[in-house]
């Protein structure tokens, strides 16, 4: 049993399941839950992009 | 005549009207088994989610040829990697059991299920907490 996801694959794996938790977790109402696990996920994306991109201009 | 005073508590959840049994109990058995602890104070949707979202992201780390840290006494980090593995309870007491995990693999996906594993182990004690705060009525 192997499973070998593309970088992008598994951030966004990553960031999808620790949101999840995370808007669980730290909120209070269902409403608030799913507003703050969308919030995690895309700062989640986001930061992986732009660190990339910052990577990107730092090789250059 | 003092003790007759009712003071409201914020989204009428009175802390002292569930037993702290329940509440360790949760706790034990949420970090025990993902999502339990939310079964256990009611909550069984959240406990679903938690379980799919945390048993997910051990399995597929497990998937990823990731590494499972061993109790040990050595390095720091190596002693964080392992109480981080530990949180995921019952799946790092079998997949340790399985043996899986201990063939260092160097490929870039094997250290990222090394994370996941750990990352999983870390959010199920967030998970249980919450669900021990749940049921001691701290939280809604």
């Amino acid at each position: 049993m192997t499973f070998a996801p593309s970088h992008f694959a598994a951030v966004l794996l990553f960031a999808l399941f620790a949101s999840v938790v995370f808007g669980i977790t730290q909120r209070s109402t269902p409403k608030a839950m799913v507003k703050y696990g969308l919030y995690c996920f895309a700062m989640f994306v986001v930061a992986v992009i732009g660190s990339g991109w910052l990577m990107w201009l730092v090789r250059r | 005549m003092a003790a007759n005073v009712h003071i409201p508590v914020k989204g009428g959840v009175k802390p002292a009207s569930r037993s702290s049994s329940l509440g360790y109990a949760a706790l034990a058995l949420g970090w025990l088994v993902p999502g339990v602890g939310h079964v256990l104070a009611k909550r069984p949707v959240r406990g679903l989610l938690l379980f799919l979202s945390i048993a997910s992201m051990f399995v597929l780390g497990v998937a990823m040829q990731g590494k499972l840290y061993s109790p040990n006494v050595g390095e720091i980090l190596n002693i964080l990697g392992f109480i981080g593995d530990l949180g995921a309870g019952l799946f790092y007491v079998v997949a340790h059991a399985l043996d899986f995990g201990h063939n260092p693999v160097q490929v870039a996906s094997a250290d990222y299920g090394t994370k996941f594993a750990v990352v999983a182990g870390l959010l199920n004690y967030i998970a249980a907490i919450d669900a021990h705060n749940i049921a001691i009525g701290r939280k809604p």
